[in-house]
């Protein structure tokens, strides 16, 4: 079964070889060797785009596999990164608290310690209770679970729902994008006891390990990224390669003659929903430490779309086209952005990257969906029948 | 001793000029620092000492003051009166209205009353005012006194009411009269009598008056006293909390404070002995219920209070009557008051009502024009367009560039309309020409393709137009609002877009189903192929269709930018808003977008007003609402039957 | 460019000749973090131009330490992550010796850990909430002490106004300011009823029924007064539908925090004028120091372009770190915090701006009043006020204090004695 699996996929070898060889690479090249040619924050960004990659992937298989275009993948991310951010925050300022009130002169209570705390975390948005929904902060291996609970759940509910009522095509899509967007004002809320606008902060420095320096904990993090991105890979294209994979597929191209077959389809859809919206999840909790801040401005609707954009310009229905694309576009993004790319001068006018970079992206939208219906990925195919 | 001989000499020299001639600019230099610098509380004295003085000079330079067209020569601290002229001051001496040689501005220190120290004076010019020749001064005089309604203006005002001449002045006098008579009338009668004539207005200023007279003060006693005019009593654990209640108990020091958890902390630290606190260590002290134990042990042995006991609470609020006192003694005064407040209040709910309802028709009605043009070009052709929020913006900016053009905001507007019809229609044609009619079978990528136009277009404005908020400004005749009384209101801006929304949704109805090309459309959208071998041809049909709708937009966007603001980014408020606007109101039908835009509109208005402060739940809410609506009901409230249903 | 410029009063004083700067090898970079795109960029592009303008200036004069200043400009992108990317590139990658950037609360908040792990110095030029206080943050802009409250002092006083609407858009900086407004109103005996308060989104035009509610406020005769900390873009529905309400300032008067010239340049004012804001600047403050820097501003930029508080918060703060860099002989950033405690340096709308051991400046206040013009009619000027990282009016603060020279800790627990922690609170 096993080697059949292999054989059937060998773009999962080809995958994890290069992913291998790209992770050994940077780490010999980072600070941690001390070879220092890979700046620590060229790293993190790097770990960054390997956790794109993953909930590309799972976008992937939703949408190029499954034809549902969810246009609120990114939310689940989110709430990974959140759930994940309140231990940190938590955690890191318990120890700080912990820390100040040795000494004093009558030893703290429980519910001091709790105040403090409290004040510390919420005092910058002017408050100073805490909310409910950080009743398990306290402890990693709940808000672990949360990770995957909170998402899973949150997709299974919805799309339980969603599917019941045959809502298809692009209504879904306004649908989930309506959901993202529900969350993130939600969010945008101080009263919703996550810190409002400003987020969770501070996130990359891990509680308990703060002699490690930002070189190590970068590193570290971009190696579980990409062990997370190989197992999510495989993961992925197992399930896309068996009887499954073609009935998701058959759901995909027609749904009516593949409930004529007697396929239950929500199960299927519903099942792949929040398998992907689990990963997607997960790839958040690994983002977010990276990252630093997590707030709800990073799932507003257009995070979500812009994933989208990453798979179709990827290519759509292979797994590492979602994986190409994704780390191609945000990688060319903060290139140009980022004041890398060199401005051109036309003599009248001087085009300013800066500026300029989101109309030249708009527009190679409308031509990868224009030309290149299968995006970078097709390319490979060219490739492939070049060499037969 | 020299001292006061020195007060004798100066005293010598000021009476004679005080009594003789004092002229303004005598009473000014006496208060040089006020007039320089005034300060709401410190210009009075300038005021009553002008007043009391006479002098006729006195009233144009309050009103220049009021101007600010005081000035202060920097080198003699002599006053000004000053008008800019070019570069100089033209100066103007303040007794004899002489012009005085120009000078520049540069040796001169300007005086600025603020808003406060502004209706100071103002109050001072009423007395001048109320019977001035100029209209708009004695205008300017009645509103000063209702907006400080003060004891001292009502005979003056009184007075004036015989000889004024403009009917609708002279009745809103008569009304102001009204209401300072009920609050400072002479005796109850009068003021019942007032206070019963104000008990059909609901306007803000009516209602202060009779909230000021039934204003209440919360006081506690044993027995309430006989003269006492109470309003309410109140009852401990209904009208207000048992623990409110000890608080006001122990604020008014009638019971023993409670003793909180920072107290006993505080009294424990100060009573460590040897690492232990009544006979408990120190270490062990990490529980509330240790640190309770080992303060009661304190307090056995004395050395801090007793707890207070529940019973004991329990106690001392039974002992005193808690209860609400009318600052106003007269119990018949705040009788007739509190009647006419309840007939009032129920006047303002409905009116409230009534406003949030115009609130929310012209919250519908935005809705409605953003949505429209996505009504023909999502609901009738299928198409997503997600760049039609950009096609808003668009027209926004069109409407901004013709106003540098035409500076008259009239004909701005109404060249601004077409023109911004044309510009998007052409916009929408291109695009329908250049990307989707390509896809017409891939729904989902005519999306991702009309999103890249979208953030392309989206920076393009920034590019041009810079990332700054825009004014499109409104001609004067949208000014203002139309007030139906004092609650209900709605800006003509406002009304302006209601009427737009219908007048569209109308042209839509009648283009669609009576002329040649609604006819043409609708074939060619239910079935192209037999609606080409008609004769129809389909690909020009689509295009003007999709050019209709982006045209409308576009127009939207005038109207929006009217109300609101022009920014890059304000198609991006508009866009999911719309998709939702049209998916619940059901796609493929007009009147379906009507009804999603008013559901959203006074749903949202509704939320609202259920949590008035904080209007980004209203929004959370509303689109949690949509979600599980279109669940329920995935073709929306308006839904086709029968083949043209079929997707 | 630079040559027509009017020289700057205080960076003719840095006697050194522009000779010299040719001999430094190595440049003294200043790292610059402003978004240059996306949402904020509006705002913060003015305040990389104010740094391009004044390193120009400090080089024109001489430079520094017989060194040229260079400009290591990055941009952010209104994405906040990027905030601590990029400030972490811009200390290790590119090794700058000072940054001056942010504008909101929550970009500073995400540098701020990375500044603080690497060490460097950063200068924020916004007014803010408050509640913080980092070794390596020095804050030129405002702290509620420094804007806020000397507005609502200005309500109270000059204005007698006895209740309250603080309009605000929901994030970070208006709800910990309503805050410490809140309990400041009741400490001065406004009840807790006379306290209207509404959050609206960012953006937020529809204002007609929150409007209709300020206005209902007056009901009980009391005089009504609006505190905005209404963000951007949304203040022009808000003041265009309190102007369709007939409502003037002399009816109910709004004071605002963040709205300044910048944001009122290209707007139709009429129906403004007469309400306020609080800054700690305004273009029309009358100081020669003022005019010369609006003459330069104005080179260099065009002459419909207005300068702003922050933009003046970034003068001050730049020629502070100028002096302390001189004073240490080195940029060093340990060596020149030192030096930055007690700087003082002339504001331009006159008197002198201190650094406290706090880290913030001591500052006159000054509420102005709109005019048609889109400019401010100054009506009341504070002498100095020193700014207060933790407000006083807040219980949990009230107890902590910022003092980094002498206690050595941003969050000193004045009841416990004790330091709370060395870093800030993110």
């Amino acid at each position: 079964m096993r080697k059949s699996f292999v054989a059937q996929n060998p773009s999962v070898l080809w995958f994890i070889a290069i992913l291998a060889i790209f992770t050994i690479g940077v780490t010999l090249l980072s600070e941690v060797t001390g070879v220092n040619m890979i700046s620590t924050s060229f790293v993190k960004t790097l770990g960054k785009t390997l956790c794109l990659c993953l909930v590309a992937i799972a976008m992937d298989v939703v949408w190029g596999y499954c034809g549902i275009l969810s246009l609120g993948h990114f939310a689940f991310f989110g709430i990974g990164g959140y759930a994940i951010g309140m231990w940190l925050m938590y955690a890191r300022t318990e120890g700080i608290v912990v820390e100040s009130l040795v000494g004093q002169p009558l030893p703290p209570t429980p519910q001091e310690i709790s105040d403090v705390i409290g004040n510390q975390i919420f005092g910058v948005v002017g408050s100073s209770e805490f909310p409910v929904i950080w009743s398990f902060a306290d402890s990693l291996f709940l808000q672990l679970l949360m990770v995957v609970l909170v998402p899973g759940l949150l997709a299974l509910v919805f799309g339980w729902l969603a599917f019941r009522s045959r809502v298809t095509g692009v209504y879904l899509s306004i649908l989930t994008q309506a959901m993202t967007l529900a969350l993130a004002l939600y969010l945008f809320q101080n009263d919703s006891g996550l810190r409002g606008n400003n987020g969770l902060s501070g996130l990359q420095n891990i509680p308990g390990f703060e002699d490690v320096s930002q070189a190590t904990i970068s590193i570290v993090f971009f190696w579980a990224s990409a062990v997370a991105l190989a197992l999510g890979y495989v993961f992925f294209a197992w399930i896309v390669s068996g009887k499954m994979g073609s009935v998701i597929k058959g759901i995909r191209d027609n749904e009516a003659r593949v409930r004529f077959l007697g396929y239950h389809v929500e199960s299927y859809k519903l099942f792949v929903f929040t398998t992907t919206a689990i990963v997607a999840g997960i790839a958040g909790a690994l983002y977010y430490p990276q990252a630093g801040i997590i707030n709800p401005g990073e799932i507003a609707p257009i995070a979500s779309i812009y994933l989208a954009v990453w798979v179709a310009i990827g290519g759509r229905g292979r797994l590492y086209g979602a994986a190409i694309g994704a780390a191609f576009v945000s990688l060319l993004s903060s290139w140009f952005t980022g004041g890398g790319a060199p401005n051109v001068n036309l003599g009248f006018y001087e085009i300013q990257w800066t500026d300029w970079w989101l109309v030249l992206l708009g527009f190679s939208f409308v031509v990868v969906t224009l030309f290149f219906p299968k995006g970078i990925g097709g390319l490979f195919d060219l490739l492939v029948r070049k060499q037969s | 001793m020299r001292r006061i001989l020195f007060l004798a000499l100066a005293l010598w020299l000021i009476v004679p000029v005080a009594t003789a001639a004092q002229t303004l600019q005598d009473i000014l230099q006496t208060h040089q620092e006020e007039v320089l610098k005034p300060g709401r509380r410190s210009v009075g004295v300038v005021l009553d000492d002008l007043v009391a003085s006479g002098l006729p000079q006195a009233l144009p330079f309050l009103e220049a003051w009021r101007d600010r067209e005081i000035v202060q020569r920097d080198s003699d601290g002599l006053f000004f009166r000053a008008t800019e002229d070019g570069d100089a001051l033209a100066l103007t001496d303040l007794d004899t209205g002489e012009t005085v040689p120009a000078a520049v501005s540069d040796d001169f220190t300007e005086s600025r009353p603020n808003g406060g120290v502004r209706r100071a004076i103002g109050d001072a010019l009423v007395q001048f005012q109320l019977s001035d020749p100029d209209i708009t001064k004695r205008r300017a005089a009645v509103e000063a006194i209702a907006r400080s309604m003060d004891v001292s203006q009502l005979s003056p005002l009184e007075g004036s009411i015989d000889t004024e001449e403009d009917p609708a002045l002279k009745a809103q006098k008569t009304r102001l009269v009204g209401m300072l008579q009920a609050l400072f009338g002479e005796n109850t009668e009068t003021r019942v009598a007032a206070i019963e004539a104000l008990s059909g207005d609901l306007s803000v200023d009516v209602r202060a008056v009779l909230n000021r007279i039934t204003a209440t003060t919360p006081k506690i006693a044993t027995e309430v006293p006989e003269d006492a005019n109470v309003a309410q009593i109140l009852t401990v654990g209904e009208d207000i909390t048992q623990e409110e209640a000890y608080a006001r108990l122990v604020a008014a020091e009638l019971a023993a404070p409670l003793i909180t958890k920072a107290a006993v902390r505080d009294a424990l630290l100060a009573n460590i002995v040897d690492g232990s606190v009544g006979g408990i260590t120190v270490d062990k002290l990490d529980t509330d219920a240790a640190r309770a134990l080992a303060y009661d042990a304190l307090a056995l042995d004395g050395l801090v209070a007793q707890r207070v006991k529940d019973t004991e609470k329990v106690e001392a609020l039974a002992a005193h009557t808690f209860y609400l006192d009318y600052t106003e003694p007269d119990s018949v005064v705040t009788d007739a008051a509190s009647k006419a407040i309840r007939a009032i209040e129920t006047n303002v709910a409905l009116s409230q009502t009534a406003d949030l309802a115009l609130d929310a028709l012209s919250l519908a009605s935005i809705y409605f024009l953003a949505a429209i043009g996505l009504a023909i070009t999502f609901g009738v052709m299928g198409v997503i367009n997600m760049a039609h929020g950009e096609f808003i913006m668009m027209g926004a900016y069109t409407g901004y560039v013709i106003q540098l053009f035409i500076p008259d905001y009239t004909i701005a507007i109404l060249v601004a309309l077409p023109v911004a019809f044309a510009v998007t229609f052409g916009a929408g044609v291109t695009m329908e020409r250049l990307v989707i009619r390509h896809l017409y079978h891939r729904p989902l990528e005519t999306l991702l393709a009309t999103f890249g136009i979208s953030i392309a277009l989206q920076q393009l404005a920034k590019n041009i137009f810079g990332t700054q908020a825009r004014p499109l400004t409104s001609p004067e005749w949208l000014d203002g609002a139309l007030v139906f009384n004092d609650v209900i209101a709605i800006s003509y801006i406002r009304i302006a877009i209601f009427v737009l929304a219908l007048l569209f949704l109308a042209l839509i109805l009648y283009v669609l189903k009576r002329t040649r090309l609604g006819l043409e459309v609708r074939a060619v959208t239910q079935n192209p192929g037999m609606a080409a071998s008609m004769g129809i041809n389909p690909d020009k049909i689509n295009m003007l269709t999709f050019g209709l709708g982006s045209g409308i937009a576009g127009i939207a966007g005038v109207a929006i930018g009217l109300y609101a603001k022009v920014t890059s980014e304000m198609g991006a408020d508009y866009i999911v808003q719309s998709f939702m606007t049209v998916v619940v109101g059901g796609v493929g039908n007009v009147w379906g977008t009507l009804a999603g835009a008013s559901l959203i509109g006074f749903l949202q208005k509704g939320i609202e007003w259920l949590n008035p402060s904080n209007t980004l739940a209203a929004q959370t809410y509303m689109i949690l609402f949509i979600i599980l609506f279109i669940q329920f009901r995935p073709k929306g409230i308006v839904a086709l039957k029968g083949r043209a249903a079929a997707d | 460019m630079t040559l027509k410029t009017p020289a700057i009063a205080v960076a003719a004083l840095l006697g050194t000749t522009a000779m010299a700067a040719a001999e430094c090898a190595d440049p003294i970079k200043v790292g610059v973090l402003h978004s240059l795109s996306g949402t904020m960029a509006i705002s913060e592009t003015t305040l990389k131009d104010t740094m391009e303008l004044l390193i120009e200036n400090q080089n024109a004069a001489g430079g520094l330490l017989d060194c040229e200043i260079e400009a290591v400009v990055v941009d952010p992108a209104s994405d906040w992550p990027l905030f601590a990317e990029k400030a972490r590139e811009l200390l290790t990658v590119s090794e700058v010796d000072v940054i001056f950037g942010s504008w909101t609360s929550v970009s500073r908040k995400s540098a701020l850990p990375v500044l603080e792990e690497l060490n460097g110095l950063m200068f924020y030029p916004v007014q803010y909430e408050g509640e913080e206080s980092s070794k390596n943050v020095f804050y030129t802009g405002a702290a509620p002490n420094q804007q806020a409250i000397p507005a609502t002092d200005y309500f109270l006083e000059e204005l007698g106004v006895e209740k309250f609407a603080l309009l605000g858009t929901d994030y970070v900086y208006p709800r910990t300011t309503n805050n410490i407004l809140e309990a400041y109103l009741q400490d001065n005996g406004i009840p807790a009823d006379d306290i209207f308060v509404n959050y609206t989104p960012f953006g937020h035009s529809d204002w007609a029924t929150i409007v209709a509610d300020v206005v209902a406020l007056g009901a009980d005769g009391k005089q009504v007064g609006v505190i905005s900390t209404i963000n951007g873009d949304a203040n022009i529905g808000f003041y265009k539908e309190l102007a369709a309400a007939g409502i003037s300032a002399d009816d109910i008067p709004v004071v605002a925090f963040s709205v300044g010239e910048e944001e009122l340049s290209g707007l139709d004012t009429s129906d403004l004028v007469g309400h306020l804001a609080a800054w700690n600047y305004f273009q029309s403050a009358e100081s020669e120091a003022n005019d010369a820097w609006v003459a330069a501003w104005k080179a260099k930029m065009g002459e419909e372009r207005v300068t702003n508080d922050p933009m003046e918060a970034h003068y001050i703060g730049f020629n502070m770190w100028v002096n302390a860099v001189t004073e240490a002989g080195t940029t060093d950033v340990d060596a020149v915090r030192d030096a930055m405690y007690g700087q003082e340096f002339p504001n331009l709308t006159g008197g002198t701006a201190v650094m406290l051991p706090n880290h913030h400046l001591a500052k006159p206040v000054l509420i102005g009043e709109i005019t048609a013009d889109g400019q401010f009619d100054i009506v009341s000027q504070t002498t100095e006020v020193p700014g207060d990282a933790w407000t006083d009016y807040l219980p949990e603060s009230a107890v902590l204090k910022s003092d980094w020279q002498e206690l050595g800790c941003g969050m000193y627990n004045t009841e416990t004695e004790t330091c709370v922690q060395l870093t800030s609170n993110y």
